[in-house]
Formats: C-alpha cells, sequence, structure tokens
C-alpha cells in the first residue's frame, strides 16, 4: 500500500470515529427528550380526571413479556456486532433477523395494549395521565420503528454489499440506537408500569 | 382533500395585502433577475447544493437579514400603533393584528434572525479558526440550514396563507389550545419553530463534533480561540435544551390536533407544567444566543487593542459557569407563578449569581483594552455600544432578579426593555461587529467604514430612544402587548420617544444597507489582498480572503494560543508540501429534505393529512437514498493544490 493510500485509509477511520461520537451526541439529545417526557409524566400520572389510573389498566404480566422481549433482541443484536467484527455475513444476517422479529413482535403488543386501552374508553383523550402514557409509551415506540426500518435496509445492504466500511460503520450505531432504546424501556417499565402499579 | 384550506384564508384587508404583495413582489423579481442574467444553474450548484461551510454561512446571513428586515417593519408598526393609540384615537391596527405582529416579531428576531446570523457566523468562522477545512458533517450541516429556511418560509407564508399565532412567541397555554386559538395560526408557530429547532438541534450537534475533534495539530483546548469556545458553550447549550423544545412544542401539537391534554384548562392538564418546560429551553435559548457574541467581542476587543485577551483562562472558566448556571435560573420567568418563597429564593439567587461571571467578562474586556492601542474600527464601536447598553441591561436583570421587585414589574415594559436592551445591545450589536469583522475575510474586501460608523451611532441613539422610555414607561405601569391605552394615563409622550427612536434605528438599517451596496460598488479601492486586513491574532487570518474552497493548502502546527500572531512573526518560510484533499461533493438531498418538511408541516398546519404522510415517506426515502448512495468526496491533487497555490504569489 502506497503512503497516500495508507493516509487516507487513517483519515477514513478517523472519520468513522467521528461519525460515531456524532452519533453518541445525538444519543444523548434523544435521552433529554425523553427525561422531558418523564418528566411530563411524573407531573401529570395523577392527573387522571375522573378516568383511571395507572393501577386499574396495566397489566404487568403483559408488560413483562413485551420487556423480556426487547432485552432478547438487545441480546442477539450484541451478537450480531460479534459476527460483524468476525465478518460473518451469514450470521449477521441471522442474528439481525432475530433482533428484527423480536422488534416487530415489542412493536406488535405495545400496539395490542393501545388498542385495548382504547377500545376500553381509555384513550389519550381521557385525561392528562393518559395522555403523558400514550405519549412516553409511543415515543419509545415510533423509536423502535425508525430502528426496525433502518435495520431492514442494513440487512439489505448487507446481503447484497457484504459488510463494507459504511455498513459496518451504521450498523455499530444501528446497535447503538437499538441498546439506547433498550435502557429507555427499562425506565418506562420501572417508572410508568411498576411504580403505576404500585401506585394505590 | 385540503383539510381546513379554503379561499378565505388568502383574505386579510389592506395592510397585511401590502405585506403579501411585497413578498411576491420580491420573489418574483428575484426570479426575473435570475432568468435575465441565466443564473438559475450557477445558483443551483454554487450556492443551494453546496457543502462547503463558507457557503452556507452566506446564506444563512442572508435569510437572516432578511428576516431582519421584516422583523424590524413588524416593530415599527407596534412603535407607531402605540405612540398613535390613546384615548379616542385607535390607531391603525386590529387588537388581533397587532397580536399577531408582536407574536410574529419576537418568534422571527429569535429563531430567524439572531438564531441565522449565530449559525452564520459560526460555519464562516469555526473551521477557519480551528485550521479544519471542514465541519464534522457537511451534509447534516447543509440539511441543519435548509430546515432552518424551511421554517422561515412556513411563518411567512402564513401572512400569505391564513393567519399567525397571536398567542405571543412562547404561546402560552391555555390560549395557546384550540378552545381560545382555534385557527392555524397557532399551528404555524408550532411547526416552524419545530422544523427550525430540529435544524437548530443537528447544527449543535455538528460543531460541537467539530470543535471537539477536527483542531488543527496542536491546539489544544486552552490555545482555542475564544470565540470557538463560546460556540463549543452553546453547542453544549444547544444539545442540552433543544430536545426540551422539540418535546413541548409536540406536546403542544398533539394537544391541538389529537385532543389530548397536557396543558389544556379541563381535561387534567397542566398549563403551568407548559411554562416550566417552554423555559427550561428558553432561559438557556437566550445564552445559546448571547456567547457566541461573547466570542465576537473577545476577538475584536484583542484584535482592535493589539493586545493578548486579558484573563484567557477565566473567560473559559465564566463561559462555562453562564453555560452551566443558565439551566437553574429557568423559573425567575414566573416567579408570580406561586411557587413559594423558598423556591423564588433559590431561583433569584442564583439568577443573580449569573451576573457574577458575565461581570467577569465585561473587566476582561476592559482590562484588554487597558494600555492597548485602540483602534476605533467599526467593529470596535459595536463593542462599546454593547458595554453600556448591557450593562444597563445587566442591572436592570439584576433588579428583577429579586422576586418582590419582579412582582411589580412582572409582564410591563419594563421587562420588555430588559430583555431588548440583552438582545438588541448584546446579541445583534455582537453579531453586527462580527459581521464587519470577518466580512473582508468571506468576501475580499472591507465594508466601507465611514458609513458603518453612521449606521452603528443611528443604532446606538435609537436604540437608547426606543428603549429607555420602555423602562420608565415599564415602572409608570405600562404592561407589555398593549394595542390601546387610556389618555388620561399620561403615557402618550413617551410612547411617541419611543417611535421616534424606532425610525432612527431604522435610519441605521438604511445606513447599513447603504453602506452594504456602497462597499460592492467601490469594492476595488477596499480590496484585501493581504488576508489579514485587521493585524488579526487567530488562523483565519493566516488564509487568503476569500480562502480557498480548501481553506488551509496546509495544515498549520499550532503551538501557543493567537496561533497566527505568533505564526506571521516568525522569519523562515519553509516550502510548503502539499498532500491531496479530499472535500464532500454537492448535494441537493438537505433541500429535498427541507422541502419535504416544510411541505409536511404546511399540511399538517392545514389538516392535510395525505400530503403529511407524502411529506414523511419522502423524507425517508431520501434518508435511505442518501446513505445508501456511494461515494460523498472528490478529490483535489497535490499538484493542482501547488498550482492554485503558486498562481496566488
Amino acid at each position: 500500500m502506497s503512503e497516500a493510500a495508507l493516509e487516507r485509509q487513517i483519515e477514513r477511520q478517523e472519520a468513522d470515529a467521528k461519525s460515531i461520537f456524532g452519533f453518541w451526541v445525538y444519543l444523548m439529545t434523544d435521552c433529554v427528550l425523553f427525561a422531558t417526557l418523564f418528566a411530563t409524566f411524573a407531573v401529570l400520572r395523577d392527573s387522571t380526571f375522573g378516568g383511571p389510573g395507572g393501577n386499574d389498566i396495566f397489566s404487568l404480566p403483559f408488560v413483562l413479556v413485551e420487556t423480556l422481549a426487547l432485552l432478547t433482541s438487545s441480546f442477539t443484536c450484541g451478537l450480531a456486532m460479534l459476527a460483524v467484527r468476525r465478518r460473518d455475513r451469514q450470521q449477521v444476517l441471522i442474528l439481525l433477523g432475530i433482533t428484527f422479529l423480536l422488534g416487530l413482535f415489542f412493536l406488535t403488543m405495545e400496539v395490542t395494549e393501545f388498542h385495548h386501552l382504547v377500545q376500553e374508553g381509555n384513550s389519550w383523550r381521557r385525561s392528562g395521565f393518559l395522555s403523558s402514557f400514550f405519549t412516553l409509551v409511543s415515543t419509545h415506540g415510533l423509536h423502535i420503528t425508525v430502528g426496525l426500518l433502518w435495520m431492514a435496509v442494513l440487512m439489505v445492504r448487507t446481503a447484497k454489499q457484504g459488510l463494507g466500511r459504511t455498513t459496518q460503520r451504521q450498523l455499530t450505531m444501528l446497535s447503538l440506537f437499538w441498546h439506547f432504546l433498550d435502557i429507555i424501556w427499562i425506565f418506562i417499565f420501572t417508572i410508568v408500569y411498576l411504580m403505576g402499579r404500585a401506585a394505590v | 382533500m385540503l383539510g381546513k384550506l379554503d379561499w378565505s384564508a388568502f383574505n386579510h384587508g389592506l395592510i397585511v395585502l401590502g405585506g403579501q404583495l411585497t413578498m411576491v413582489l420580491a420573489l418574483v423579481v428575484v426570479a426575473g433577475v435570475l432568468t435575465y442574467t441565466r443564473r438559475w444553474k450557477w445558483l443551483w450548484k454554487e450556492w443551494l447544493t453546496s457543502l462547503d461551510p463558507k457557503k452556507i454561512g452566506v446564506m444563512y446571513i442572508i435569510v437572516a437579514l432578511l428576516m431582519l428586515l421584516r422583523g424590524a417593519v413588524d416593530a415599527g408598526m407596534m412603535r407607531a400603533q402605540q405612540a398613535l393609540s390613546a384615548g379616542s384615537s385607535h390607531g391603525f391596527l386590529s387588537s388581533d393584528h397587532f397580536q399577531q405582529i408582536f407574536s410574529a416579531h419576537g418568534t422571527i428576531m429569535i429563531f430567524f434572525v439572531a438564531m441565522g446570523l449565530m449559525f452564520g457566523l459560526i460555519n464562516l468562522v469555526v473551521p477557519l479558526q480551528i485550521g479544519a477545512r471542514d465541519v464534522a458533517f457537511p451534509f447534516l450541516n447543509a440539511t441543519s440550514f435548509w430546515l432552518f429556511t424551511a421554517g422561515m418560509l412556513l411563518v411567512n407564508t402564513s401572512l400569505l396563507i391564513g393567519e399567525f399565532s397571536a398567542a405571543g412567541w412562547l404561546a402560552y397555554p391555555p390560549l395557546s389550545e384550540l378552545a381560545y386559538s382555534p385557527g392555524v395560526g397557532v399551528d404555524y408557530w408550532i411547526w416552524a419553530l419545530q422544523i427550525a429547532g430540529v435544524g437548530s438541534l443537528l447544527g449543535g450537534i455538528n460543531f460541537l463534533v467539530t470543535i471537539l475533534r477536527m483542531r488543527a495539530p496542536g491546539m489544544t483546548m486552552m490555545r482555542l480561540p475564544m470565540f470557538c469556545w463560546s460556540v463549543l458553550c452553546t453547542t453544549v447549550l444547544i444539545i442540552f435544551a433543544f430536545p426540551i423544545l422539540t418535546a413541548t412544542l409536540a406536546m403542544l401539537a398533539l394537544d391541538r390536533t389529537l385532543g389530548m391534554h397536557f396543558f389544556t384548562a379541563g381535561g387534567g392538564g397542566n398549563a403551568m407544567l407548559y411554562v416550566n418546560l417552554i423555559w427550561a429551553w428558553g432561559h438557556p435559548e437566550v445564552y445559546i444566543l448571547v456567547l457566541p457574541a461573547f466570542g465576537v467581542y473577545s476577538e475584536v476587543v484583542a484584535t482592535f487593542s493589539r493586545k493578548r485577551l486579558f484573563g484567557y483562562a477565566s473567560m473559559v472558566a465564566a463561559l462555562i459557569a453562564i453555560a452551566f448556571l443558565s439551566f437553574i435560573v429557568w423559573l425567575h420567568h414566573f416567579f408570580t407563578m406561586g411557587a413559594g418563597a423558598d423556591v423564588n429564593a433559590f431561583f433569584g439567587i442564583m439568577t443573580m449569581i449569573i451576573a457574577v461571571p458575565t461581570g467577569v467578562k465585561i473587566f476582561n474586556w476592559l482590562f484588554t483594552m487597558y494600555h492597548g492601542r485602540i483602534k476605533f474600527a467599526t467593529p470596535m464601536l459595536w463593542f462599546l455600544g454593547f458595554v453600556v447598553t448591557f450593562s444597563i441591561g445587566g442591572l436592570a436583570g439584576v433588579m428583577m432578579a429579586v422576586p418582590a421587585i419582579d412582582f411589580q414589574v412582572h409582564n410591563s415594559l419594563f421587562l420588555v426593555a430588559h430583555f431588548h436592551t440583552m438582545i438588541v445591545g448584546g446579541v445583534v450589536f455582537g453579531y453586527f461587529a462580527g459581521l464587519t469583522y470577518w466580512f473582508p475575510k468571506i468576501f475580499g474586501f472591507r465594508l466601507n467604514e465611514r458609513l458603518g460608523r453612521y449606521a452603528y451611532w443611528c443604532w446606538f441613539v435609537g436604540f437608547l430612544l426606543a428603549f429607555i422610555p420602555l423602562y420608565i414607561l415599564g415602572l409608570m405601569g405600562a404592561t407589555r402587548r398593549l394595542d390601546h391605552y387610556d389618555a388620561s394615563l399620561g403615557w402618550q409622550g413617551l410612547f411617541v420617544v419611543a417611535a421616534v427612536g424606532a425610525a432612527v434605528i431604522f435610519m441605521g438599517v438604511g445606513f447599513q444597507i447603504l453602506q452594504l451596496a456602497y462597499s460592492i460598488w467601490k469594492r476595488d479601492e477596499n480590496r484585501d489582498t493581504t488576508g489579514d486586513p485587521w493585524n488579526g491574532r487567530t488562523l483565519e487570518w493566516s488564509t487568503t480572503s476569500p480562502p480557498p474552497v480548501y481553506n488551509f493548502a496546509v495544515i498549520p502546527e499550532i503551538t501557543g494560543r493567537d496561533a497566527w500572531w505568533t505564526l506571521k512573526r516568525k522569519k523562515k518560510v519553509e516550502k510548503p508540501e502539499y498532500e491531496d484533499i479530499y472535500l464532500p461533493k454537492n448535494s441537493s438531498g438537505g433541500l429535498i429534505i427541507a422541502a419535504l418538511a416544510f411541505v409536511g408541516g404546511f399540511a399538517v398546519v392545514w389538516h392535510i393529512w395525505w400530503l403529511a404522510v407524502l411529506g414523511l415517506l419522502g423524507i425517508i426515502l431520501a434518508l435511505i437514498i442518501r446513505t445508501t448512495s456511494g461515494e460523498h468526496e472528490y478529490r483535489i491533487t497535490a499538484a493542482k493544490i501547488a498550482k492554485l497555490e503558486g498562481e496566488k504569489t
């Protein structure tokens, strides 16, 4: 490799590191966004306006299954990243596929929960509490949707072009995003569901 | 099919018609000139799709200055209305129109003038000052700019189609809720800010990474030029504050469109929650605007005093302290909420403490001037004016930090006078100083000094005439946002003085336009051939004016603060060794994404849901295409650079 080409390669690696650092910063801004929604939820959780509170509408076993599905998907996503490092395209695709399905399963369960609530007359229009609940949880769900879309695009890319430099970088970012959403969900599970059930 | 949109949206009486015609006429003239001179292709290739931060910076500033004219016209109408509308006379504006005007004035001045000038200067100066060829994410940078422009267009579309918000620049609920503002005005406000706000957030991330990761070798953090330090602190504030704005606006939008109950009067909503959230963004926002202005002053004072900046380390510490404190003072905007004595006392004391680092900065600038060889060029005049106005405004601010006093002057013209002293006297003067200072770097010729001085004096005198009366009126009990008052109150005289002040400011604006036109006309007389017209200290003056597209043919080694000052005193000149340079290719992606965001925003305002969905899908598709397409860079070979550099000398 000539000296110029080597330097160009180093330059590119630095650019990748820069992108990933930038993505971390973006994740922190997303963190502030969720913090705002959490704060809003904390303020409005007792503003039920004569409607149901968390105690009346949450089903913990249901949410536990959701949680386990998402946690497992984070695990398989981690395994997929290990496979990326081994440059094993086949395994990457399989593991990302499992991650995708688990994410889809999670999303379906969430939509089902929302559907039930709306059918029972407890939609987001009912009270301040339900507005903040629906907004917080569905903002997370929206992020999961974006993550799934991104994952699908990257799977197609991996299948067609292999694990090039750009694909690797984007997969790294996607995995960061996915783990981040997992952490947010842990907070939702704790603050919204567990503490919501515990409140009398 | 078209949601709430119908013919009634276009008809709003004579004054609005004047505005509409002016806008449409201006667009037609610009399009005509471009067609006549066959410049469309040039515009598209050289400017609209460019990812060069120098060009993006210029476009930011053009948009911001145009918006400054619009915001100033709004201000002029308000001043005229208040000067005329006493007793039996009701002025020339209806109450509703007056409310739309002050809402538009505040929104435009903060989001599309101050933010635009700030991001413009950051784009122009930061890469040059840190010795970089580009920003961290050029495509993202262009997208930020175009989202900002899309938001700006949405605000101005409200003048053509429909109406603007009449709920003030921060749209407090429950007034801004559907029950009390059933029109599309508040929706325009929400989506214009939402789109521009996302652009600002992305810009903040971009420049944080740029400053942290792209400095020239040897430029440690404590060798960073002060302007870059101020930008770094501002980007941190943007990163922490703007997501709050995004979430808050989204919640207000959900209240209005999906019938939620975050901030409604009924249904378990909590209007004070909105006020807390919006100021948790809004107070840092004030510092987001003013910190880069402080940075400009630091550069200007050091350059025109021919001295190192006094107290560099304490300047940095002061910036960081201000950035930190700005997040724990938001409640002082509504002491009257009734949070209780302890809470008010805490926020009151924090607010007073923030005056300490600000004072440190003022004194450091003054000590920089002390024993310096001061040259009273226009940027320096803006600085000196700022010291006066900012001290007046700062003292008023410390007064209002005392909750007991604040209860008396809350929502009065005293407050209006205070924040205008800070934002005009602090932010706007700073950016004017910066524009004059860096103008030769960007365009290769200096602005006319004499006309600049006239403009400055008009602005300074006009500013005092316009706002000192407001302090007095505020103490006399005049509340803000009045479109009419009783003649027996005896306020009219002072309102007339304020209107005269506004007229003098308009003369200043006139001189600025004249200055720009005259300087372009006589540009050959003021050519900057050295690249260093002011005998500057920082790295941007080491390259030619205007800089080549790659900024620096060879990235300089930094050995100390005031990098260029040390560099130009070194006698020996080494023969430079050039390397290949990679720069981003042009891309229309950012423009397309922002255009789709504009369409989507417009569609949501008018409840044209199919179009909103199309806009969203379009954005997703554009992003997928961009991230999956191939190489985004082009190469300039070392030989070509050697040739280009050779031509210069």
